[in-house]
């Protein structure tokens, strides 16, 4: 911003450093707490993305017919849905992150993005078990595990940074807004279709296209995908321009996040 | 000698509607199309006003007031978690404040898992929680429960184990808020030692109670604040004398409550007046060690309350709680109470307190609401009795708080020749 704001700025994130191991300890509780009756905990990481798989192939693989890109379509469309359960998980959960830690803020201090961005990243480990379904799946359908799988968790940083952002902007707003969590699923929701989950991007009209890249999940989706199918390689400019929207994102979102957050504790 | 906190006009302002009413976006849309028409009307309230102190390092400062008075809010601005309307506040050092005991405690979890979670959100780092985790399980004395979720505790052990995480944290200043207001006698003890240990370890301590004993025992200095100004700053038990002494003056036999300042409550039933009759039911003014006590009191409910609790608290002249007594603690049931005007008498048979100034507090609740609280509203003067036909005798407040009935017995007895 202005030559003012910026040392504020600097403090601001010197503050979210030196807690940072609160940062993790928020992370580790979602985490235990989410995965405490083990059995049902890692299941349903794994469980959700595989229904909606099934879902959609009975749906758009055979009634509908959607192009895969030369590959089965419950592949297609589960290498796409990995990252979006991730997505579709954690921004309603940031999103309502400070509503639902209020006793926290009402009565300690810490810096408040916190909140909001511990509870994005706890859905990477749900993430990460899904993941390994993805890799059974791939040797059922006789499909090549290539090294560039190895870019697959490396997509995760622009996933995370996009998730965190939204969250962050949603967490901020239900604060004040208290209507703000019934417009996040509706909002979630919206980008299962805008993002390519259950198409290949390639298959929008080129009008569109230009349009639709700006959002990042496209980009991001798209990206995983592409690292699973061996008849796609990655589209780096997508990629490109989703990172920097993301990054752009995460920087609007401190800022909007860094002036809200002085009313929280009088406010929540 | 160094300044730990410096406080220079002060300024808290509430805005007392933001708090009702949860603002809706929508109506911040259609209030940008309506032009403000509709706009509600918000009442602010001066939680603190231009208040100005400061705190040198190593001292331990108590701060008293009335219920609403500011001092939740004064704690809540010096450790960050709201911010002043204006004014300026600094503190100096590592920062540590309990403002309430186990804060982010999960159920689920246990009860190691807890001590680290509750002390990386109270600004411990895991290197100084892994040094003293064994300490702080000691002190808790949850040893054999430990690795047992949470859930499981009953509530004193929460309760002690979230102090204990507090009272392993080496900050340079503390800030600890009627924490002790609740345990029991034998834990309040060990929380009153810990804090004592870390006033000698030189830390520098704010400490807000309505236990005037324990302000008293621990901090040389106490500041008064009222209304969220500052009332009073001098040596403790000058500021607590003329605290209390503002509560009431001379006995009476009635007292009117109705519009006593620093109530708490939500005000949907309040007491109006208390009567104070004797065993014959006149007006009486003096109250005997050993006699009865009747109280008549008066309250006005704006609606149809169920289920109400009606308790008083009698507290000592230094502020320690002696007894409370309440229609819940009694098991006197009342179903509903119709709005309007009512009384309700509250019989002691036996005034079992030796000798000196009492203060009552008054309250009525039901489960989870508060309908009103009135601290230390009343004084209550208790003479001497001819007790035991022994013409008073051990009838003296330097003989303890209570007499216990009692009788004695030796055996052989041998009868004086």
């Amino acid at each position: 911003m202005n030559a003012l704001a910026r040392p504020q700025a600097l403090e601001w994130l010197s503050e979210f450093v030196r807690y940072r191991e609160l940062f993790f300890f928020l992370v580790w509780r979602d985490v235990k707490i989410r995965y405490k009756q083990t059995l049902l905990g890692a299941s349903w990481a794994i469980l959700q993305p595989f229904f909606m798989m099934v879902v959609f192939s009975l749906l758009f693989g055979r009634v509908a017919k959607i192009d895969s890109e030369g590959v089965p379509y419950p592949i297609f469309s589960y290498a796409a849905l990995v990252p979006w359960t991730y997505f579709q998980y954690a921004v309603p959960l940031s999103g309502n992150s400070l509503i639902a830690n209020s006793k926290l803020i009402s009565k300690v201090y810490f810096p408040r993005a916190i909140i909001p961005a511990s509870s994005a990243l706890s859905g990477t480990v749900d993430f990460g078990f899904a993941s390994l379904v993805l890799i059974g799946m791939m040797l059922y359908y006789h499909m090549p595990v290539t090294a560039g799988l190895l870019l697959w968790p490396l997509f995760m940083i622009p996933l995370i940074i996009f998730s965190t952002a939204i969250g962050m902007i949603f967490s901020a707003l239900n604060v004040k807004y208290r209507d703000i969590k019934y417009t996040i699923p509706f909002f979630v929701q919206a980008m299962l279709f805008l993002a390519p989950v259950i198409y290949p991007f390639s298959s929008m009209p080129a009008k569109y296209q230009a349009v639709l890249r700006l959002n990042p999940l496209v980009g991001i989706i798209d990206a995983f995908r592409a690292v699973v199918l061996p008849t796609r390689s990655v589209d780096w400019h997508l990629l490109g321009i989703a990172t920097v929207i993301s990054l752009a994102l995460l920087a609007l979102a401190s800022v909007y996040f860094s002036r809200a957050e002085r009313a929280f504790a009088d406010l929540v | 000698m160094r300044e730990a906190i410096l406080v220079e006009h002060l300024t808290k302002q509430y805005r007392l509607g933001a708090l009702k009413h949860e603002t809706m976006l929508r109506e911040a849309l259609t209030s940008v199309f309506t032009l403000r028409r509709q706009r509600r009307q918000a009442t602010t309230i001066l939680a603190l006003n231009d208040l100005s102190f400061s705190v040198n390092e190593g001292e331990v400062l108590g701060i008293i007031g009335r219920n609403g008075a500011g001092k939740s809010t004064l704690l809540k601005v010096l450790s960050k978690i709201t911010y002043p309307t204006s004014g300026r506040v600094r503190v100096r050092g590592r920062v540590a404040s309990l403002i309430e005991v186990g804060t982010g405690f999960h159920d689920e979890l246990t009860g190691r898992e807890n001590i680290y979670l509750n002390g990386s959100i109270l600004g411990m780092r895991k290197k100084e929680i892994d040094a003293r985790i064994e300490q702080i399980i000691d002190f808790a004395g949850v040893e054999k429960f430990v690795d047992t979720p949470i859930k499981r505790y009953s509530s004193g052990m929460r309760l002690r184990l979230g102090f204990a995480v507090a009272a392993h944290m080496e900050p340079d200043v503390l800030f600890v808020d009627e924490v002790l207001a609740v345990g029991d006698a034998d834990f309040q003890k060990k929380c009153l030692n810990a804090m004592d240990d870390m006033r000698s370890g030189g830390r520098t301590v704010l400490f807000v109670s309505h236990n005037m004993s324990a302000i008293e025992n621990l901090c040389p200095r106490t500041i008064w604040i009222d209304a969220g100004k500052l009332r009073l700053d001098g040596p403790s038990d000058e500021v607590i004398a003329s605290y209390l002494r503002t509560f009431s003056d001379a006995q009476r036999a009635g007292y009117d409550l109705g519009d006593v300042d620093g109530r708490g409550g939500n005000g949907a039933v309040r007491f109006t007046r208390v009567d104070f009759l004797d065993a014959e039911g006149t007006p009486a003014s003096i109250f005997r060690c050993g006699e009865p006590l009747r109280a008549r009191f008066h309250y006005r409910a704006q609606e149809r309350i169920k289920d109400p609790h009606f308790g008083m608290t009698i507290h000592s002249d230094m502020g320690t709680r002696i007894a409370t007594i309440s229609t819940w603690h009694s098991g006197y049931y009342i179903p509903t109470l119709d709005a309007g005007e009512g009384t309700i008498d509250l019989w002691i048979d036996d005034l079992f307190l030796l000798p000196n100034r009492y203060y009552l507090s008054l309250w009525i609740s039901s489960t989870g609401q508060w309908y009103d609280q009135l601290e230390h509203c009343i004084a209550l003067d208790v003479e001497e009795s001819n007790l035991n036909g022994t013409g008073g005798r051990g009838m003296s407040a330097r003989w303890g708080l209570v007499y216990l009935p009692s009788r004695w017995n030796l055996e052989p007895r041998v009868e004086a020749r």
